[in-house]
């Protein structure tokens, strides 16, 4: 296939997507793609040196896979409500795969706490993704490569780790958005973030001080942590195939 | 500035406040004000100072009013858990680690926040709590979870108020999130989800988007929609629930 062929859509609109240097120039601004074989070994080998992406794309012809181009995420308030959707989109994958495969001897009561908190991720990626509408990145590529979905430690430190950093980067992110209405929006979802790390936290370490340790709440000051972007970004960017850049975010 | 004030700030921001808190007659007010009076202003040394106002010029007018209002809740919070602690058989020994836990928090956001108002910051008030608060543990965790989802939804409230004096924002975010990691334990310990579905919820649309019409979300309970963002409360919601533990 070549380059400028032309490909099958996603139905998303990825205006706000660019694509890295060095690789073959796609139709303006249009991904992620669906392409065929040949094409998604060219970007695998580009991106992923490719182990596990070709490993699975065994009938590429007949299952399109979506490409990890690069995603920007944009300038100004939609820059970061699209740095938000992208973190939900982190979390909500991990939780959709935690849910469908239990680690050995997850309880009942685990296993409800671990759905409930897949669904509140879902329906956060969902919400970002129409609220943002045109201007939404696109679908994110997860890594979890190094989680052993089988272990029960593996997954809940995880999932502690992604927690914390979702405090901590609507934490930071705050005080970067313009609207009044957004603010709000980043509040009423923060403060749920919060409640699933204390939840998971929990479940670790039960009956200890570790809900709000000392770890993330400083204890002469009683404050969470807060993050910029520039710190939560290179840790997202580990469970995460797909390039993200927030470089037009706002810093201040 | 003491409640009087607040209440002032709230008619400010909500002209009708007078007409909600009609129930709240005028001796209760006078009476908090005297108790006011008889508690003078602790003496209290904030050894963290809030590094916003060092880099500021200083909060606004409005920003004052928030800090108070949420000095306010803290004084109510820290007061709880001290004496929560103090009662003897009050909370089992293996729960002692995470009461201690969070009153060591709610004695830092005191700290903090009087530390960052300085002269402006009001005083402690007198508090009350119903009879048998110190003696029933379920009921002693019953007001905390209230004390602290309140909290919550309180500092929520206040976060477009702060738009305009961004580390006074940050700074409230970062307690906010605190309040929500002790909400969520709270709940836990009453054998509660540590997210909160109030079934008085019936509608389910946030920043316009319709949550039960979103793609993926096929088969998701109503308490799902309701869990995933917390609400806020306005300051004269509040008050409203926190007056009666006013002295």
């Amino acid at each position: 296939m070549k380059a400028g062929k032309q490909l099958h859509l996603t139905n998303f609109d990825m205006s706000k997507q660019q694509q890295s240097s060095g690789l073959p120039t796609l139709p303006g601004g249009i991904e992620p793609v669906m392409v065929g074989r040949r094409l998604f070994l060219r970007y695998a080998g580009a991106f992923a040196a490719g182990g596990a992406l070709i490993a699975s794309c065994k009938n590429a012809e007949e299952n399109p896979i979506t490409v990890p181009v690069s995603v920007d995420l944009g300038t100004g308030d939609i820059g970061i409500l699209n740095y938000a959707y992208a973190l939900e989109q982190l979390e909500a994958a991990f939780y959709t795969q935690v849910v469908a495969t239990p680690y050995a001897n997850m309880s009942a009561a685990e296993l409800a706490i671990l759905t409930d908190i897949r669904n509140h991720e879902i329906i956060h990626r969902e919400f970002f993704k129409a609220a943002l509408g045109t201007m939404a990145i696109g679908a994110l590529v997860p890594e979890f490569g190094t989680v052993n979905f089988t272990d029960r430690t593996s997954v809940l430190s995880t999932a502690k780790a992604f927690e914390d950093l979702g405090v901590s980067a609507y934490n930071g992110a705050g005080n970067l958005i313009t609207s009044p209405d957004y603010l709000l929006l980043a509040g009423k979802i923060v403060s749920v973030e919060a409640r699933h790390a204390a939840a998971i936290r929990d479940l670790l370490n039960p009956k200890s001080a570790d809900f709000a340790g000392d770890d993330v709440v400083a204890p002469a000051t009683g404050l969470d942590v807060a993050s910029k972007p520039t710190a939560v970004l290179p840790i997202a960017q580990t469970f995460v195939k797909t390039p993200i850049t927030g470089a037009n975010l706002p810093t201040a | 500035m003491n409640l009087f004030n607040i209440i002032s700030e709230i008619e400010k921001i909500d002209p009708e406040a007078n007409e909600k808190f009609n129930f709240y007659s005028r001796r209760n007010l006078m009476k908090i004000g005297s108790n006011l009076v008889a508690a003078g202003i602790p003496v209290f040394v904030a050894t963290t100072l809030n590094q916003a106002f060092a880099q500021s010029a200083g909060p606004s007018a409005a920003a004052v009013g928030v800090l108070n209002y949420a000095l306010t809740l803290e004084y109510l919070e820290d007061e709880y858990y001290r004496l929560g602690l103090a009662a003897s058989g009050l909370i089992p020994t293996t729960d002692r680690t995470i009461m201690t836990q969070i009153s060591k928090h709610e004695a830092a956001h005191v700290a903090l926040l009087k530390g960052a108002l300085g002269t402006s910051a009001v005083a402690k008030p007198a508090f009350k709590f119903p009879t048998g608060t110190f003696t029933s543990y379920q009921t002693f965790l019953g007001l905390a979870r209230a004390l602290e989802d309140t909290g919550v939804a309180a500092y929520k409230g206040q976060a477009g108020a702060l738009i305009n004096d961004k580390p006074i924002l940050q700074t409230a975010l970062q307690i906010h999130s605190v309040e929500a990691r002790h909400a969520s334990e709270v709940r836990r310990l009453l054998a509660l989800k540590g997210w909160v579905s109030d079934p008085a919820q019936t509608t389910f649309s946030q920043g316009g988007v319709n949550l039960k019409t979103l793609p993926n979300v096929t088969g998701f309970s109503d308490d799902s929609f309701r869990e995933a963002f917390d609400e806020p409360l306005t300051m004269a919601q509040v008050l409203t629930i926190a007056t009666p533990y006013l002295g």
